[in-house]
């Protein structure tokens, strides 16, 4: 067994036993603080499976925000739940049962980490298999460096380029890291940062992260108009 | 006993049984269903959001497990060659997977932060946040209404 999977398993069982405690305890601080350290339990998760940008978001909006949002929420409410930490059985019976279907439902599943699972072939691995770099309008690919970030930042008298970009009717060149004068069709969306996550935020899922803004508009709206104190009408 | 002789579904099944290959994927369903109960079973309200939140959480853990490569490394471009061009540096972790997860993460905690404001606004109208007294409350102001 590699350390991989030995530190992601500890990982997920510590993960697993803290989620019981955030449900079960009747401190209602206590289960905040639980929850905390779940969030950075699950933060190291991410970054042992790669995922280091899910990480420091985590970190960051999980255990920090969520933790701030929930102590206010106690000092304005209660710190203690006066239920009997008693088990419901009938909400037990409905969860073991809708557990099994789901893990029942993962049976089809490709292996963990299986490299030619359906979800790492096709459009993504494509874009992955881009070259890091502009192609400009008479196809010559710009590659992007770091030596030549500081001379980029300076340069800025580009080509005009056409809008929409011209399609080149090769052959697929997605994956070829020796296209030559014949750019990708999406050879503008590739390269504008070395970190793929990014690319992919602000490219490929660009109305994603332009509706998460208007996500977080409302609720901090709705959060203001909530918490607002009404004057008393006489 | 070899798999691959028995039929499809029966081997998967026996495969998720020894856990190997997709224990992670069991596991999510574990933490999935741990919130779940904390949402339908617990009255207090701050114990329900926390609920809704370990629920989504394993909804996380589901879709970043899925974007492991085995000997996959963080999707960041940093080697470079002779030339110091950016080159990849062998099989990448997927990256969408971390895209749709960060999105998903920010608005989990959008919502949490709605939750806690109607929280204290409730706390503010009946005095509690438990929802079995809210309902007495409710039954005793406006009997026969039936239940909020």
């Amino acid at each position: 067994m590699s350390s991989f999977l030995l530190i992601d398993m500890i990982l997920l069982g510590l993960a697993a036993v803290v989620a019981i405690g955030v449900i079960s305890v009747r401190s209602l601080l206590s289960a905040t603080m639980l929850g905390g350290i779940y969030s950075l339990l699950m933060a190291l998760i991410w970054q042992n499976m790669n995922a280091v940008d899910v990480a420091f978001t985590e970190a960051a909006v999980g255990a920090g925000i969520s933790t701030v949002l929930l102590v206010g929420t106690l000092l304005h409410t209660r710190r203690e739940t006066n239920q009997s930490p008693a088990i419901h059985w009938p909400a037990l019976l409905t969860v073991v049962l809708t557990g099994s279907f789901l893990i029942y439902g993962t049976v089809d599943m490709p292996d963990y980490g299986d490299a030619s699972a359906p979800i790492h072939t096709g459009r993504v691995q494509q874009l992955l298999g881009q070259r890091v770099g502009k192609v400009d309008n008479e196809g010559v690919h710009h590659a992007w460096t770091y030596s030549t970030m500081a001379e980029q930042s300076v340069e800025r008298d580009e080509p005009e380029r056409s809008f929409p970009p011209e399609r080149s009717h090769g052959e697929d060149h997605g994956g070829d890291a020796e296209a030559g004068a014949h750019g990708h069709p999406n050879d503008d969306f590739k390269g504008h940062s070395p970190n793929t996550v990014t690319s992919l935020l602000a490219a490929y899922r660009g109305y994603d992260t332009m509706y998460e803004t208007a996500v977080i508009f409302t609720a901090g709206m709705a959060m203001v108009l909530l918490l607002r104190r009404r004057e008393e009408r006489a | 006993m070899n798999l691959a002789l028995l039929e499809p579904s029966t081997a998967s099944f026996l495969k998720v049984a020894s856990l190997a290959g997709t224990y992670n994927y069991a596991l999510y369903v574990v933490l999935m269903m741990i919130g779940f109960y904390g949402v339908i079973a617990k009255k207090n309200l701050i114990k329900q959001a926390l609920g809704l939140g370990l629920f989504s959480t394993g909804i996380f853990l589901f879709y970043i497990s899925m974007g492991v490569v085995e000997g996959g490394t963080a999707p960041v471009w940093w080697t470079t060659d002779e030339a110091h061009l950016l080159k990849a540096a062998g099989p990448y972790d997927n990256p969408l997977t971390h895209v749709l997860i960060l999105t998903a993460i920010v608005v989990s905690v959008s919502t949490l932060a709605v939750a806690m404001a109607l929280i204290v606004n409730i706390q503010r109208a009946y005095g509690t946040i438990e929802e079995d007294e809210i309902r007495a409350i409710e039954d005793a102001e406006h009997p026969g209404e039936g239940v909020i």
